[in-house]
């Protein structure tokens, strides 16, 4: 069956002229010098953002971050001891316990959250990444980044981390708790996720990877070139 | 600003929301396919309405067990005590360290009630057709989806105390059934955010999304 294929709207500008997401304006992109963003004229969303680095920082701290994340795994993150007992635990020995007294349904919510989606986001932001260093990068780029941005918005180790300090706080009345390893590789692998959203240009990584329709070619007839009234964004 | 904004579904034009590309709809009635990345486009989320009073009403149910049912239960020395989210902020403020009392509180319980209050009031102006304040219902779906993730604070709470306090006979914790619940609610309002289209909150009279 040949699927119905939308066309791209103008073989020049079609990079230039976007719809904003949240509000559906079209507008027509300035040049962004690098590290400036756009942001829509009428909701004030971003609508793209340039880096100064856009391959090689972001590569370089998705790859630190999945060994952060490895690290803050397998290290303890934080152990009590009372009345000569002791006992520690890491994340994912968490959600295990969790498992185990009868909350299996809870425990796989918060091994997906604190383990499975950011070790996901960032694998496959490492895959894509590398892709894209050689353009054009192969279609199945393209489908690894759709997935990547899925994963991110459940990848939620800034929750996880402020959980875990309520819960040190909680108990240290009933015993003594210390913070292990674990909790601060969490601390840096924060400060790393943070510093490859700003540092990833989701357009730029978009105009590397190859198209999926392969029989639009860029100049096709069946484009209709776009009035220029539409609004610059600001 | 322009004095005549137009909407991209209006010039049958459609935005790929996984690439962003725009492209002109392969028909009025069925967009197609991006032709970048291959995703199967829409002029708005299908029954985005719909889907969000769904998943709303499914969190507000929930809500009411979550914080009515134990979400940690602590065993010492052979006596057990119930604990509810409003009980451990109770205790933590009890106990000195407001602050934290503070953080829970709001993350727990005044997050999760304030999004289904705020969805509902998103919900209830697209289907109204409410003019003027685009902006800053806007900006109230926009912080819906900023602030969500944080109400699953509690059950992270939950889990490392339940995962570290192992002490048995002395002292233990154990997970109570409202942690589920909890953790339903935060879930089903972050899918809610994410399935209510905020292109509808600028969309007049269903012109702008002929086929909706």
């Amino acid at each position: 069956m040949r699927l119905p294929v939308a066309s791209i709207q103008s073989p020049q500008s079609y990079e230039a002229t976007i719809a904003c997401p949240g509000c559906d304006l079209v507008q027509r992109l300035p040049p962004i010098p690098p590290g400036g963003r756009a942001r829509c004229s009428r909701c004030g969303e971003v609508l793209a953002s340039r880096t100064r680095d856009p391959f090689d920082r972001p590569l370089a701290l998705a790859l630190a971050g999945l060994i952060m994340l490895v690290v803050a795994n397998t290290s303890p993150l934080m152990s009590l001891s009372a009345v000569g007992r002791h006992a520690d635990t890491t994340i994912l020995g968490g959600a295990l316990m969790m498992w185990t007294q009868g909350q299996p349904l809870t425990a796989a919510l918060v091994a997906f959250c604190t383990a499975i989606a950011p070790a996901a986001y960032l694998t496959l932001m490492c895959a894509v990444l590398i892709a894209v260093r050689r353009p054009p990068a192969p279609a199945w780029a393209g489908q690894l980044l759709r997935l990547a941005e899925h994963s991110q918005v459940w990848s939620l180790p800034e929750v996880m981390l402020l959980g875990i300090l309520v819960a040190l706080v909680k108990i240290a009345d009933l015993a003594t708790v210390e913070a292990g390893i674990g909790l601060y590789s969490t601390g840096a692998l924060l400060v790393l996720l943070a510093a490859l959203a700003v540092t990833f240009d989701h357009q730029a990584t978009w105009q590397r990877v190859s198209w999926a329709a392969q029989r639009q070619p860029k100049g096709s007839a069946a484009c209709t070139p776009e009035p220029s009234d539409g609004t610059g964004a600001r | 600003m322009t004095s005549r904004p137009l909407s991209a579904a209006r010039r049958g034009l459609v935005c790929c929301r996984d690439c962003g590309l725009l492209s002109r709809a392969a028909s009025p009635h069925e967009p197609g396919f991006c032709p970048r990345c291959g995703a199967k486009l829409h002029f708005r989320h299908p029954n985005a309405v719909q889907q969000t009073w769904a998943l709303v009403v499914a969190a507000a149910i929930c809500f009411i067990p979550a914080n009515a049912l134990p979400v940690m239960v602590s065993n010492a020395l052979g006596s057990s005590t119930p604990d509810t989210i409003l009980g451990g902020v109770h205790f933590l403020y009890e106990s000195g360290s407001w602050p934290l009392a503070l953080i829970v509180l709001v993350a727990s319980f005044m997050i999760p009630l304030g999004k289904l209050m705020a969805l509902v009031w998103l919900l209830v102006a697209i289907q109204r057709g409410v003019r003027g304040g685009e902006s800053q219902r806007m900006r109230l779906h926009r912080l819906v989806h900023l602030i969500g993730p944080w109400s699953m604070l509690d059950v992270f709470v939950a889990t490392f105390t339940v995962a570290l306090v192992q002490l048995s006979p002395l002292m233990s914790v154990e997970p109570g059934p409202g942690v589920l619940f909890f953790a339903a609610v935060v879930v089903l309002t972050m899918l809610a955010a994410e399935s209510l289209d905020p292109r509808l909150l600028w969309d007049r009279n269903g012109v702008d999304s002929p086929r909706a």
